[in-house]
């Protein structure tokens, strides 16, 4: 996808398909012979990760959907039948709820790497662009998944998140009547979700692709934040990433196991082993964790906005707090021109990297926020931390770029990599040469 | 724009952001110590069930080697029979699943042919009642909810399958970070024993609901319909355990865990062994990835 191809078919066979269908010449150029940088840290590892744990999940999804009755009256019973009555029933249905968790970890992790090694800066901005666009993606997906099972926090979740889509001015309740083919949640609902849920991992999938695509092109960032500049600067992906990504994702897997297996509820909530019933209002209904901050933002705003001095209400609290939450989420694609430093690398950014962090704990605080009844004390602190969220997109990130005085970055990559090393030999550099990353 | 006058205002802006957070932080924790003791003074607000906290028990079935104790599972068993299935159904176990209890096949027939289930229809067309078999899902006290509440006082007596999951208050911050680390996943089991020897009388200060009965670990009030089904040494086991109300509440709670998580011996069993496979490819991966980035400087 990059550079020249260094693929050379050696059989008869390879020969001919590779005049033909190239796809063994694809898979070379992008997963043996593809340049990184040689500096990558652990935490660039989660981009495997998550494409691993998109495929476990589709696998276990699809087996799972062969033992899932898509019907209000059966949805209940045909999981805990999966889970007692089919052979490793229970470890599969465990893998798949547990594993829409570990996905959701991992991709915050992704995530916030990107943000602390600047990985959106151009030439990448479509690249991150289309990462919250495969987030979104997942985040509809999780929401759908988790109605299927049709306990009370299925049932009461959905009847909550497609209430939101009523906020909107005029069409609102056709809307959400066309979302649940009906005007209530209902078996209508779980059908058409169930649907949706089977449709949109293989979207994602489909961006995944655009997403690896757009890598290839620009390259990936480094810790330093300094483009690659020679061949002294990055290593074949193979051996090196491969192996790399392969320990990272064991370990993640053993963290994902221990969950599985010993603590499978652990993620879940208790009142969803209670089957649907719309007669009873579960006393907290709270999302999915992986749904927390936002859902702390969306119960941020319980005050309308109006003209001042008079009784015009322009957007009433409902509607504010919809708009709020699904700007903390929009504001993700505009990051790349929000952010205006031309250093990319937090390590090099004196103050964004203070503010870096304490966007981080204000968004797991948000998280608990979120898990909290919104009473009391916990409406002022979610306004609080709602506004710094959005402080930090729109007012912190724009103005440190005019303000901070960067620290000096170092000259290349390898240089970077001797200086941390001390007395590395230039040999041992240059005893590793790999194509050049190229642009374009 | 100058060093000079940049440096000036990076430190102006510095100060000004290190002073809207002093102000976020130290007003935050203002209102939260001063609505802490607000509320502990005035008394009043939405109060939070359960009143108080499950208390932890020990469970054979608790940590990553922890299995069911089938002696115990047959008492459990039993206090349902006499007592719980008055009441309560279990409809998601089978007759057949009782195995796991260390029954034979003969016994579980008998044990499933005490109930009559409807069947049909015949040859005739018509429907008939024959006793149950093991192949038979527990039949239920009541023909449905309805029923069910008719003979309640209007209170609908939960299906008890998955009831040790569906019971689990919450641990709290930062209880719930270290229930991680301890694996502690009997908040149910616990919930429900506690629920059962924790009836007691009323404080003056509540009013309890005719046809309620008080009981500050119940979960979503202060005060629930069941009235306290356990009767002291009404019973004694067939294995001569003395059936105290902590003995039958014990007992049923860990019945309970089985009826709700009957693959919990399994799933430990077999995360043991994954887990102990993962950690040796783990070690295998780490030296492989050692020898091979150990010519890259990095």
């Amino acid at each position: 996808m990059s550079g020249h191809s260094t693929y050379h078919p050696t059989s008869g066979f390879g020969k001919f398909m590779d005049d033909r269908l190239p796809i063994a010449r694809l898979v070379h150029d992008s997963f043996v012979s593809f340049p990184v940088p040689r500096n990558l840290n652990n935490f660039y590892t989660f981009g495997g990760i998550l494409m691993v744990m998109l495929v476990s999940q589709i696998i276990t999804g699809v087996v799972i959907a062969m033992h899932f009755t898509p019907d209000a009256s059966m949805a209940f019973d045909s999981v805990h039948l999966l889970r007692r009555d089919v052979e490793y029933g229970h470890t599969l249905q465990s893998w798949h709820a547990v594993g829409a968790s570990m996905f959701f970890i991992a991709v915050y992790i992704h995530i916030f790497r990107s943000l602390y090694y600047g990985s959106y800066k151009a030439p990448r901005e479509i690249l991150w662009i289309l990462g919250v666009v495969i987030y979104l993606l997942m985040m509809a997906t999780a929401f759908m998944g988790y109605v299927l099972p049709w306990g009370q926090m299925s049932y009461w979740g959905a009847q909550v998140i497609t209430n939101f889509f009523s906020a909107i001015p005029l069409v609102g309740d056709t809307v959400r009547e066309f979302l649940l083919g009906g005007y209530a949640v209902g078996n209508a609902t779980l059908n058409r979700f169930f649907s949706l849920h089977y449709l949109l991992p293989f979207m994602i999938t489909g961006v995944v692709i655009l997403h690896v695509w757009t890598l290839h092109v620009t390259g990936q960032t480094n810790p330093t934040g300094v483009e690659v500049k020679s061949k002294q600067d990055v290593i074949p992906f193979t051996p090196y990433a491969t192996i790399k990504d392969a320990f990272a994702m064991v370990v993640f897997m053993i963290i994902m196991c221990y969950f599985v297996f010993y603590m499978p509820d652990y993620l879940g909530h208790a009142d969803n082993y209670i089957p649907a019933n719309s007669n009873v209002t579960p006393a907290h209904i709270v999302p999915e964790w992986y749904f927390l901050p936002f859902y702390a933002v969306l119960r941020a705003i319980d005050f309308n906005i109006g003209i001042p001095f008079t009784d015009i209400v322009l957007i009433d609290s409902k509607l504010g707090g919809v708009l709020a939450m699904f700007g903390a989420i929009a504001v993700l694609f505009f990051v790349p021109w929000l952010d205006t430093s031309d250093v990319r690398s937090a390590n090099y950014r004196p103050m964004y990297k203070i503010f870096f962090w304490i966007f981080a704990i204000n968004a797991v605080f948000l998280g608990y926020l979120g898990s909290r009844p919104a009473e009391g004390i916990w409406i002022p602190l979610m306004k609080a931390s709602t506004l710094w969220y959005f402080f930090h997109f729109i007012v912190i990130m724009p103005l440190l770029g005019w303000f901070e005085k960067p620290l000096p970055r170092p000259a290349s990559i390898t240089d970077a990599v001797l200086a941390k090393n001390g007395g590395a030999s230039i040999a041992q550099i240059e005893g590793t040469a790999a194509e050049p990353q190229a642009k374009g | 724009m100058t060093a000079k006058k940049e440096r000036k205002m990076k430190m102006v802006f510095t100060k000004f952001a290190a002073k809207i957070s002093a102000v976020v932080i130290a007003s935050t924790l203002a209102i939260a110590s001063s609505s802490v003791g607000a509320r502990a003074a005035e008394d009043g607000g939405t109060p939070h069930y359960p009143l108080k906290k499950p208390l932890e028990q020990k469970w054979s079935f608790s940590g990553p080697f922890g299995h069911f104790d089938k002696a115990q599972l047959q008492r459990g068993l039993k206090v349902y029979t006499d007592n719980c299935s008055s009441c309560h159904s279990l409809n998601l176990l089978s007759y057949r699943n009782l195995s796991a209890l260390g029954y034979n096949e003969q016994q579980i027939k008998n044990y499933a042919a005490e109930k009559e289930v409807t069947d049909g229809p015949n040859e005739d067309g018509e429907m008939f009642d024959r006793p149950a078999k093991s192949t038979d899902r527990f039949v239920g006290p009541f023909a449905n909810d309805e029923e069910a509440k008719a003979s309640n006082n209007g209170a609908l007596p939960p299906d008890m399958s998955l009831l040790a999951k569906a019971r689990a208050p919450e641990r709290g911050f930062p209880t719930f970070i270290f229930d991680i680390f301890t694996m502690y996943t009997e908040n149910g089991p616990d919930y429900i024993y506690t629920l059962l020897t924790g009836y007691q009388d009323a404080p003056d200060s509540v009013v309890v609901q005719d046809g309620l009965h008080y009981n500050p670990y119940f979960v979503s009030g202060n005060a629930l319909a069941m009235s306290p089904p356990l009767i002291d040494d009404e019973f004694e086991y067939d294995d001569g355990t003395p059936g105290t109300i902590d003995q039958q509440a014990k007992d049923i709670s860990a019945f309970l865990a089985w009826a709700a998580d009957p693959k919990l011996d399994q799933r430990k069993e077999r995360g043991f062994i994954v887990i102990l496979f993962l950690l040796i490819f783990a070690g295998l991966l780490y030296f492989t990835k050692k020898k091979i980035w150990s010519d890259v400087a990095h």
